[in-house]
């Protein structure tokens, strides 16, 4: 049998991959030596119901939840609003959620060491924030929308532009990192981080809305992402 | 609804995730530290571990260094962490669990930390012979 890993990078809408989430999808090759090679053990029931950590205002700088403002100046790019839900998926809000980001800047470049694509870095951007949800689970931040980048998974491969979240629920189970993606963007097709989600739909809950009506006339563009957090014995218990 | 699935948490994550040291559960506590490491034995470099101490809620993260290494200072008497792996090449967070008692406080031997002077030692292996136990969630 070839090992995938070494043949040419699977590319989306292969139905031999299953379903669900691959935790070793070939396309994504950084998962080789990496992703578990034993079968996953099933977590004692009353584990499920554990809480997890709670964060409180001390955590958050209200200058946190705008990243064009961390700075002296303006960072260069298209100026966006990125505000959304948190819930979980009865579709309560989850109040109080530490919620944090980070992202590329307008050209696609990280503020880190390892970062070496040759686009220029911003003096004016970090690309980090953090925020607590209200009571009715939203967040909001201020931003630039970060731009696409090459990396080195296979010839010629961009990562769609997002954002990263990093997300703590209620529970200790509904930790959850992820990334939010713009709509229509042409590299969602050669993605194999993206992809790596073989059901369509959940793919699409990833995308975040372009919302005309929260947009701020002569400002920003505004996009509106919710989240949704699997629900957990506990939380069914005391809802 | 349908939960939002989870993506990898990437090479860059410290910049979000990393703005100041977390590492500390129990500033009286004691040290628990580790190695963690791929399918070929090599570290993982560019990994973020998190554990929560259930009792006391108590919670730390620690970014791996060079050597893979990560590490905390834990409440001393803490009996089992509950912790969360992070890294490029994870589409989804792994969940494993650190036992601080005997050898034989966990059926499963790699859920278990070593004794060491200062502390623990808990090496975490994605794969392997020695694969350290991973728990669906």
């Amino acid at each position: 049998m070839t090992d995938p890993f070494d043949g040419p990078v699977v590319l989306p809408d292969d139905p031999s991959l299953g379903p669900e989430v691959q935790v070793d999808f070939p396309g994504y090759r950084s998962t080789r030596w990496r992703a578990p090679s034993r079968p996953l053990a099933t977590l004692p029931e009353e584990l499920h119901a554990l809480r997890g950590p709670v964060f409180g205002e001390s955590t958050v700088d209200p200058l946190d939840t705008d990243l064009t403002r961390q700075h002296d100046g303006e960072p260069i790019g298209e100026r966006i609003t990125v505000s959304g839900r948190i819930l979980d998926d009865g579709g309560r809000p989850i109040r109080s959620a530490l919620v944090e980001i980070w992202q590329a800047n307008a050209c696609g470049r990280y503020r880190h060491e390892v970062d070496q694509h040759p686009a220029p870095l911003d003096p004016n951007f970090s690309g980090a924030g953090r925020c607590l949800t209200d009571d009715d689970g939203r967040y909001h931040f201020t931003t630039i929308k970060p731009g696409s980048y090459p990396w080195g998974n296979h010839p010629n491969a961009w990562r769609p532009a997002h954002i990263h979240f990093s997300l703590f629920g209620r529970a200790f189970e509904q930790r959850l990192v992820t990334q939010m993606y713009f709509p229509g963007d042409p590299l969602f097709p050669y993605d194999p981080i993206f992809n790596a989600i073989r059901d369509p739909q959940s793919r699409e809950l990833l995308i975040a809305r372009f919302d005309l009506a929260t947009t701020r006339p002569e400002w920003s563009l505004a996009f509106e992402w919710d989240v949704v957090m699997r629900s957990t014995p506990f939380e069914d218990a005391h809802a | 609804m349908k939960a939002t699935p989870s993506q990898t948490v990437g090479p860059f994550y410290s910049i979000g995730l990393c703005r100041r040291s977390d590492d500390v559960l129990d500033p009286d506590g004691v040290e628990l530290h580790g190695r963690l490491l791929d399918g070929r034995g090599d570290p993982i470099e560019d990994a973020l571990v998190e554990v929560w101490d259930p009792p006391v809620r108590s919670w730390g993260r620690s970014s791996t260094d060079g050597e893979g290494r990560f590490g905390f200072r834990i409440r001393a008497g803490a009996e089992v962490l509950e912790a969360f792996v992070f890294a490029r090449g994870l589409l989804r967070h792994q969940r494993t669990r650190i036992h601080l008692g005997h050898p034989g406080a966990a059926e499963d031997p790699t859920l278990v930390a070593a004794q060491t002077d200062e502390g623990f030692l808990f090496d975490i292996r994605m794969q392997g012979d020695q694969a350290t136990l991973f728990f669906a969630h």
